[in-house]
């Protein structure tokens, strides 16, 4: 089970703070019960009771930072401002589940533990957009959660939280529950909506964005998981209150989804613009008493950071970025000095050629040619010219591709390369890894 | 013909999307004969396609593009285990290697009793119980040991 932080406190400091996850302390956490006990559901009865505008609850979301928390960050309170409400038609919204970028599992806990808070961010979400059906879209791998989240679903309805005149209202909202089936490329937006139709989850080409044409040709809102549990919150308290959690540009709390080399791995949910260090200290520091080597601090979609890099670093959007790397989606993978870079990146680059969607022939044909040429030094046979190749496809994938998962294929390419060359040339040159010793 | 109790729960996922809609059930339509059969054999794409009203390729095209489907015989239990970044720092590949060694197969194969099957995957999503495995696509075992891998395959029956 992952590891779940529960102390409270506040005194300018950057500290643990339970927002989507404030329920996993309690027992019996995904209850409807334990939720109602919290509070759960206020935001929404107050915002039907007394017919708060979309426009107030935009500006509210707006003024609180909250940016997207699936890995884009992109601001929430603009992209729903995208989608207008007084269009007549069917219009969705969607909670992306499909966490798939290694070292991402957030949003499984979120689901597990407080899966009502989701349920009412969408309630919010589809109150503020005029959408009357959403889904949620879980992950393949944790079948688990997705049955607990059908019973949250049944448990709202039994409420009178979710379905025809909700609480008295005009306001009618249907929720459906969408389980992937193993593809890392439905995290994307419009990938993940082609699975909701029944296709193979391919990108779409950007403009029109779903925001005008999603599902069913529809306009659809596509949100990460956390970003709608951290909805309720922001119309209880406030968007300027969430926005004080964290830093300037970096409003309120994210979970950090701590995995590798740690004592203690799992995840945290902190104020934003705590520093690293205590971060990972939360997770118990690296483990077996190593040295800590380097960090991807977002998913391997952002680029790895040397450890001098990252101890000097606070956990929030430009703090990140100050140090040539990005947020993500909060999952950072940490690695001790034992391990071996070029056989790390030979798994990373492994991952994005097995999940290409093949669409684009620079992507398809790209991460494969990477992959190769990985094997092919981790097997002894490289050249030492590989380096200049690697770097020259990659960059040659990157901005070519309808989504975002070529650009994400060549960031460890590019950044473990320019961290750790010496490590590249010792394994080419000896035909073993500099780390292990042996090429094991 | 897809037995009726197939036929029952696909017609209750078919009620999360609109009537002319009938094609987004086809993933958990898949799904579902996929947890009866055991895999995917052509017959059941047909079948999947004939009750959906969509072409057969329409169908095979879904269940070809996404990992968790087995379209070829994949034994009573399918582990399935995640070899990725987290898991490879947690020294998923001595767990691996004590996983081939006791089910004498390698990834892709089915045990001669054709008990088990071994295949590698992707992220599963919960790196924080690293190293992982997922039974039959559902029941997902986190921070595994070769003890605990040699007890929970003991219990399965």
């Amino acid at each position: 089970m992952s590891n779940i932080t529960t102390n409270k406190s506040m005194d300018g400091k950057k500290k643990p703070f339970p927002l989507c996850l404030q329920t996993a302390g309690l027992s019996n956490p995904a209850s409807i019960d334990t939720y109602l006990s919290i509070g759960g559901y206020s935001a929404i009865k107050k915002i039907l009771k007394e017919k708060i505008s979309p426009e107030t609850l935009i500006n509210e979301i707006k003024i609180s930072g909250l940016r997207g928390r699936g890995g884009a960050g992109f601001p929430t309170g603009l992209k729903w401002s995208f989608m207008s409400n007084g269009t007549k038609g069917d219009k969705y919204i969607v909670c992306n589940s499909d966490e798939g970028e290694p070292g991402t599992f957030k949003d499984r806990d979120i689901i597990r533990y407080n899966p009502h808070q989701i349920i009412e961010g969408m309630m919010i979400g589809a109150y503020i957009m005029g959408a009357n059906v959403g889904y949620n879209y879980i992950h393949g791998e944790i079948w688990q959660e997705y049955l607990s989240f059908e019973d949250a679903i049944d448990e709202a309805k039994a409420a009178g939280f979710l379905g025809k005149k909700i609480q008295g209202s005009a306001f009618n909202f249907d929720l459906h529950a969408f389980h992937g089936y193993g593809a890392y490329i439905c995290g994307e937006e419009t990938a993940l909506i082609e699975s909701i139709e029944g296709k193979k989850g391919q990108p779409r080409f950007k403009p029109p964005f779903p925001a005008t044409y999603g599902i069913y040709g529809k306009p659809t809102n596509v949100n990460n998981t956390e970003t709608f549990a951290s909805i309720p919150w922001i119309i209880n308290n406030g968007g300027q209150a969430f926005l004080d959690l964290g830093v300037p540009n970096s409003g309120g709390t994210k979970i950090f989804s701590v995995s590798g080399h740690v004592n203690n791995p799992g995840n945290f949910e902190i104020q934003l613009g705590m520093p690293f260090e205590e971060l990972l200290s939360l997770a118990g520091g690296v483990w077996k008493g190593n040295s800590l080597k380097a960090v991807i601090p977002g998913g391997p979609s952002t680029p790895l950071v040397k450890a001098e890099d990252m101890m000097g670093a606070t956990m929030d959007y430009d703090g990140l970025s100050k140090i040539g790397s990005s947020l993500g989606a909060g999952s950072v993978i940490i690695m001790d000095d034992t391990t071996c870079m070029v056989q790390a990146l030979k798994r990373l680059s492994y991952f994005f050629y097995e999940e290409s969607c093949g669409q684009c022939t620079p992507c398809r044909e790209g991460t494969g040619w990477i992959y190769r040429v990985i094997k092919r030094i981790v097997n002894g046979e490289g050249k030492i010219e590989d380096l200049a190749l690697l770097k020259d496809v990659s960059q040659k994938v990157s901005g070519r591709t309808i989504c975002a998962l070529g650009d994400a294929a060549a960031v460890p390419v590019l950044s473990f390369i320019k961290h750790f060359e010496d490590e590249f040339r010792y394994y080419i040159r000896h035909g073993r890894s500099m780390i292990k010793g042996e090429n094991d | 013909m897809l037995p009726k109790k197939i036929k029952e729960k696909i017609n209750k996922e078919l009620l999360k999307f609109p009537k002319e809609q009938k094609r987004s059930a086809v993933m958990a339509a898949l799904r579902l004969v996929q947890n009866e059969k055991g895999w995917l054999s052509e017959k059941s794409i047909s079948e999947v396609a004939a009750y959906l009203s969509i072409p057969e390729i329409a169908v095979l095209e879904v269940a070809t593009f996404y990992n968790m489907y087995d379209l070829k015989e994949s034994g009573k239990f399918k582990i399935a285990i995640c070899t990725n970044i987290s898991c490879m720092l947690r020294d998923t590949d001595s767990l691996l290697a004590h996983v081939k060694k006791q089910l004498k197969i390698d990834f892709n194969q089915v045990t001669e009793d054709g008990k088990f099957c071994l295949k590698e995957s992707e992220c599963m999503g919960a790196c924080g119980g690293a190293p992982l495995m997922v039974v039959n696509n559902q029941y997902m075992h986190e921070n595994l040991t070769p003890e605990k891998f040699d007890q929970i395959i003991e219990e399965l029956d």
